[in-house]
C-alpha cells in the first residue's frame, strides 16, 4: 500500500493530524476497561494487515515530518543521541537490523544492496542514496546508530547485556515520555526505571528483566505503554520541560477534544546478533481525544480507564491536574454498555454510542 | 556526629556502606572532611603499609591524624578538583586487584567513583561510606550545569537561574542528582526552600 | 514453543582432529545465509537417536561474521549418555540436522581494556570465535591454553601460527602449568578474565582471582554441564496430570518432553535459568547440578533445573 506522507509539524502551530486510516490503526493500549502495570509482553511476529504490528518497523504517514522534527531536536541539543564507546558494534547491529527489515518489508520505499562489506542504502521518502563500508564508521556521516535512527521513527535505547542485567549504554531519544537519555545513559535496568511508582513493589521489573535477558535472535517481543500529552508534541523531554510544561495548563472544556492526545508507545525488543546487546525501539503514536472518540469502543473504555486509574499513576504520567476535565469530556462518550476484549476497534461488532 | 541515616529511596539512589579492609596488595583511599574518621576506623599498620591516601580536608583538621596512621603514601589536597590529575595518574598505573575505598561527602565519592570506573573497576567493587555533609551535587536537566553542595529543595540553578526541585534520581556517570524546574506549569509559584531531608 | 528459533542444516564436513575431537561443518539446507552471532555463542544440536531426542549445546567456533557455515568441535565422551558418541559415530557428511539459533551465555565484555582468556581442553572452542571477533575489532587479548598432550591439543598449531605472540600453550603430560598467580597479578585495570574448561579449572581461576582482589564482574566463565546418567525415578507433572518415568540415560527435561509436555529451555546445560521449575511436593533427595540456582534455593526443595539435575526418592511433583 502506498503511503501518502503528511507535511505537518509537532511544535509551534502543531499542524500534525491523523488521517482516518491512521486513526483506525492507532495502537489503542487498553485491552480491558481498567489498567495496571503488567509484564504484558508478546512475540513481535506480525499482526493484522495494515496494523502497527504488521511490519517489524512500522512506517506511517508521519514518517517524513517526524524525521524533520528529529533533525531539529538534534540540532538544538546533540546530547539527545549518545553512544558509549563500547557500543559501536551494537550500533552496526541496529543499522543492519533496520536496513534489512525495511528493505524487505517496504521494497517500494527502501532498498539495500550488499556486495560483501560494500553496502548501498536507498531511502526514497527522505531522498537518501548512500554507499558505505559495513563496520567502517569513517564511511558514514554519523555513527551507525545515529545514521539509521535519523531515518527511523521512534526512540531507540540500545542496551548492553552483562552481569545478568541490561545497561542503557546508547540511544537516540527525541520523542520521549519525559526521561533524559543524557541523564540515564550508563544506568542498569532497575536504575533507569527507578522513578516509576508502584511497579518495583509489584516485582514487575524483576520479571520484565528476566524476560528481556532471554530474548533470542530471531524472536523479538513487544508491548504497549502509554501516557498523555497536551498538543501533539513529540519532544516532551525533561530538558525542555520548562518550556512545554506550561502547555498543560492551556486545556479548556472547549479545546480538550482537539488538544488532549493519548500518547502510546509501541515498545519492541530485538536481540542484536553481533554484540549480544538488545535494541529497544520505542515508537510514539499520538491521537487526539476527539479522533479516538470516533471509535465507540475506545470512547467507552478510555473513560473507564482514566476514571479508575490509581492517583500515583495519574501523577506519574503527569495529568492528575487535568483528570477532572478529561473525565467531563470523556463521560459524554460512555453509555455504560459493555466492551469487547482486546485492543482492536471492532467497528463492525461494537454498537454505536447510545446517547 | 558524622554519620547520617538516609531514608529509604528509589533504586537509582546510591546506597553507601561501611568500609571494611579487603584482601589485596594495593589500596587506594580517597576521602574528604569527616570521611577521615571512616579510614581511621579500619586502619591497621598492615593495611596502611599498602595504602595510598588522598585527602581533601574542606577546613577540617583530620590531616594530621591520617598522616599519623603512616600510610605508604599520603597526600592532602586543597580541593577535589586539584586532586583529580593525581587520582587519574594513580589509576593509570594500577593493576587489577587494587582496592578502592571512598568516604566522605556524596560529591566526593561520586566523582572519585567515576574516575575509578572509567579506569576499569566495576562500580560494585568500589567501597563507599558516607560521612559528613548530606549536601548534594545536582545537575540541572535543562542547562546541564552542575551546582555543588546543594542543601535545600528547591534551589536555584547556579548556571541558568531556574528554580529546580531535587530528585532522588542519580546518575553515576554524571556523579549528580537530577534537578528539574519546579514552576514550569505555574511560573513564579516556588515553595519555600527547606532542607533536603526535612 | 520452547528453546530458540530453529535452523535446518546439512553436515558438509566431518574432520577428525585427534583421537577425541571431531569438527563438524554445518550449512543451511535452504542455501540461504545463517544468522551472524557474537563470540562465545553456542547452538543446541538436535539428535534423533532411535526413540530418544537429544539436544546438546556446542560452542560455535567459526568466524561470527561468516554466514555461509557454522562449525563446532565435539569431544567424544565414552562415559556420557551418548550425545557426543552419536555425533561421532552416527552423523556423516550429507546428513541433515536441526540446530538452534545462536545463544550467547559467555559473551565478551566489550568495555574491557584487555581480554585474558584461559582455556582447558575442549574449552578452547568459544575462544576461537571470540578471537575472530576481537581480531576484526583490533581488540587486546591473550590466551593461555592447557591441554593434556601435544597429540590432544586441538587447534594449537592454528593458534600458535596465526597469533604467535598472544597464545601460550601448556601440556599436562610435560608438567607445564599456568602460573596463575603471576599471570593475574599485574594485569592492567580494566582487564577481564574468561575461563572455559573443566570445573576444577574454573574453580581454580575464580578462587585465585578472588584471593587477589579481582571484582566478580571481571571474571567470566562457562562450563556446559552434560546431563549425567543416574538412577531411574518417577515424576508427577501436576498441570498436565501425567506421571513420567525418568530413565537412567535421560535427563528429567528429556523425560518431560518425551511425555509430550512443552517445557521452556535454552542452554540445556544448567546455566541460563530458562527451565527453572517449581517443586510442588517431594519426599527424597535432589541431586542439583546446575549453576543457576543459589545454594539456599538448592536447599529449599522448592526449585529444580530439570536439564541437568535429578532426584532420588519416592515422590516428586512438579509444576508442569
Amino acid at each position: 500500500m502506498t503511503i501518502q506522507f503528511n507535511d505537518e509539524t509537532f511544535r509551534d502551530d502543531y499542524s500534525f493530524h491523523n488521517s482516518e486510516r491512521a486513526i483506525k490503526r492507532f495502537p489503542f493500549p487498553f485491552d480491558k476497561d481498567s489498567y495496571m502495570y503488567a509484564v504484558n509482553m508478546e512475540q513481535h511476529r506480525g499482526g493484522p494487515a495494515d496494523s502497527v504490528y504488521e511490519k517489524r518497523f512500522d512506517v506511517d504517514e508521519h514518517y517524513v515530518s517526524e524525521m524533520r522534527d528529529r533533525a531539529q531536536v538534534l540540532a538544538d541539543d546533540p546530547l539527545r543521541c549518545q553512544s558509549l564507546p563500547h557500543m559501536t558494534l551494537a550500533g552496526w547491529d541496529v543499522l543492519e537490523l533496520i536496513m534489512t527489515c525495511k528493505a524487505e518489508d517496504y521494497p517500494d520505499l527502501f532498498e539495500l544492496h550488499r556486495d560483501g562489506d560494500r553496502w548501498r542504502w536507498i531511502n526514497k521518502p527522505l531522498g537518501i542514496d548512500d554507499t558505505f563500508t559495513f563496520l567502517d564508521e569513517t564511511t558514514l556521516p554519523y555513527g551507525p546508530m545515529e545514521y539509521i535512527t535519523r531515518q527511523t521513527q521512534g526512540d531507540f535505547a540500545v542496551l548492553d547485556q552483562r552481569d545478568d542485567n541490561l545497561w542503557m549504554d546508547a540511544g537516540m531519544v527525541t520523542t520521549q515520555a519525559d526521561w533524559s537519555l543524557d541523564f540515564d545513559i550508563g544506568m542498569n535496568f532497575f536504575e533507569w526505571h527507578a522513578p516509576v511508582p508502584l511497579a518495583h513493589e509489584k516485582g514487575i521489573f524483576v520479571r520484565a528483566l528476566k524476560f528481556l535477558l532471554n530474548i533470542q535472535q530471531g524472536a523479538p517481543a513487544r508491548r504497549l505503554n502509554w501516557t498523555m500529552t497536551v498538543n501533539p508534541l513529540l519532544d516532551t523531554s525533561p530538558e525542555n520541560y520548562h518550556k512545554w510544561g506550561i502547555q498543560k495548563t492551556t486545556l479548556t472544556p472547549q479545546n480538550i477534544g482537539a488538544k488532549q492526545h493519548l500518547r502510546v508507545e509501541l515498545q519492541t525488543f530485538f536481540r542484536l546478533p553481533r554484540s549480544n546487546g538488545l535494541v529497544f525501539p520505542i515508537r510514539c503514536y499520538l491521537c487526539a481525544f476527539q479522533d479516538l472518540m470516533t471509535v465507540p469502543k475506545w470512547g467507552r473504555r478510555l473513560h473507564r480507564v482514566i476514571r479508575d486509574l490509581p492517583e500515583e499513576l495519574a501523577t506519574y504520567k503527569g495529568f492528575i491536574d487535568n483528570r477532572p476535565m478529561m473525565l467531563d469530556y470523556l463521560s459524554q462518550f460512555d453509555d455504560g454498555l459493555p466492551t469487547s476484549n482486546g485492543i482492536w476497534p471492532d467497528l463492525e461488532t461494537e454498537p454505536p454510542l447510545q446517547k | 556526629m558524622s554519620k547520617f541515616e538516609f531514608p529509604a529511596s528509589i533504586k537509582s539512589r546510591p546506597v553507601y556502606g561501611t568500609l571494611e579492609a579487603r584482601p589485596g596488595k594495593h589500596h587506594l583511599m580517597i576521602a574528604d572532611a569527616e570521611g577521615a574518621e571512616a579510614i581511621m576506623d579500619i586502619a591497621t599498620p598492615d593495611l596502611m603499609a599498602k595504602t595510598h591516601i588522598i585527602f581533601i580536608s574542606r577546613g577540617t583538621d583530620y590531616g594530621d591524624k591520617l598522616r599519623a596512621l603512616n600510610p605508604a603514601i599520603f597526600y592532602e589536597g586543597p580541593s577535589y578538583a586539584a586532586s583529580v590529575p593525581r587520582i587519574q595518574r594513580v589509576l593509570q598505573d594500577a593493576h587489577m586487584g587494587l582496592q578502592v575505598y571512598l568516604t566522605g561527602t556524596e560529591g566526593l565519592m561520586g566523582q572519585a567513583m567515576r574516575e575509578a570506573v572509567d579506569a576499569g573497576i566495576p562500580h560494585t567493587a568500589i567501597q563507599t561510606e558516607h560521612r559528613g555533609s548530606v549536601a548534594r551535587r545536582m545537575q540541572c536537566v535543562h542547562c546541564k550545569g552542575i551546582t555543588e553542595d546543594v542543601e535545600t529543595d528547591p534551589f536555584v540553578c547556579a548556571h541558568c537561574g531556574l528554580n529546580l526541585f531535587v530528585r532522588d534520581h542519580y546518575s553515576r556517570r554524571l556523579a549528580a542528582y537530577q534537578g528539574v524546574c519546579i514552576d514550569a506549569e505555574d511560573p513564579g509559584n516556588v515553595p519555600e526552600p527547606k532542607g533536603i531531608y526535612e | 514453543m520452547s528453546g530458540a528459533e530453529k535452523i535446518h542444516v546439512r553436515v558438509t564436513e566431518k574432520t577428525p582432529l585427534n583421537a577425541l575431537v571431531t569438527r563438524f561443518r554445518f550449512e543451511p539446507v535452504d542455501g540461504g545465509l545463517l544468522p551472524t552471532f557474537s563470540g562465545g555463542a553456542h547452538t543446541v544440536v538436535e539428535m534423533k537417536d532411535g526413540d530418544i531426542t537429544r539436544l546438546n549445546p556446542y560452542s560455535l567456533m567459526s568466524d561470527p561474521y561468516d554466514q555461509d557455515a557454522y562449525t563446532i568441535s565435539v569431544r567424544r565422551d565414552d562415559e556420557g549418555r551418548g550425545g557426543s558418541l552419536f555425533l561421532h559415530n552416527q552423523v556423516d557428511v550429507g546428513d541433515e540436522l536441526t540446530i538452534s539459533y545462536p545463544v550467547n551465555l559467555f559473551s565478551l565484555d566489550l568495555r574491557a581494556k584487555k581480554h585474558l582468556m584461559i582455556a582447558g581442553g575442549i574449552g578452547i572452542t568459544p575462544f576461537l570465535s571470540q578471537i575472530k571477533q576481537l581480531d576484526r575489532a583490533h581488540g587486546n587479548w591473550e590466551l593461555h591454553y592447557a591441554c593434556r598432550s601435544e597429540a590432544l591439543g586441538s587447534y594449537v598449531d592454528y593458534l600458535t601460527t596465526t597469533h604467535p605472540n598472544d597464545v601460550n600453550v601448556y601440556y599436562d603430560d610435560q608438567d607445564q602449568v599456568i602460573d596463575l598467580e603471576n599471570l593475574l597479578d599485574g594485569q592492567p585495570l580494566g582487564t577481564h578474565i574468561y575461563v572455559c574448561g573443566p570445573k576444577g579449572m574454573i574453580d581454580w581461576v575464580r578462587g585465585k582471582a578472588a584471593d587477589l582482589g579481582w571484582p566478580r564482574e571481571a571474571v567470566h566463565y562457562e562450563e556446559f554441564l552434560a546431563p549425567q546418567p543416574g538412577k531411574p525415578f518417577e515424576v508427577k507433572l501436576a498441570i498436565s496430570n501425567k506421571v513420567v518415568q525418568v530413565g537412567e540415560q535421560e535427563s528429567l527435561l528429556e523425560a518431560i518432553e518425551r511425555a509430550g509436555v512443552d517445557a521452556p529451555y535454552l542452554c540445556r546445560g544448567g546455566a541460563c535459568g530458562m527451565c527453572e521449575t517449581r517443586v510442588i511436593d517431594y519426599a527424597g533427595n535432589f541431586i542439583h547440578r546446575d549453576h543457576w540456582l543459589e545454594d539456599d534455593e538448592h536447599a529449599s526443595g522448592e526449585k529444580i533445573m530439570p536439564c541437568v539435575s535429578r532426584f532420588e526418592g519416592k515422590t516428586l511433583v512438579l509444576d508442569r
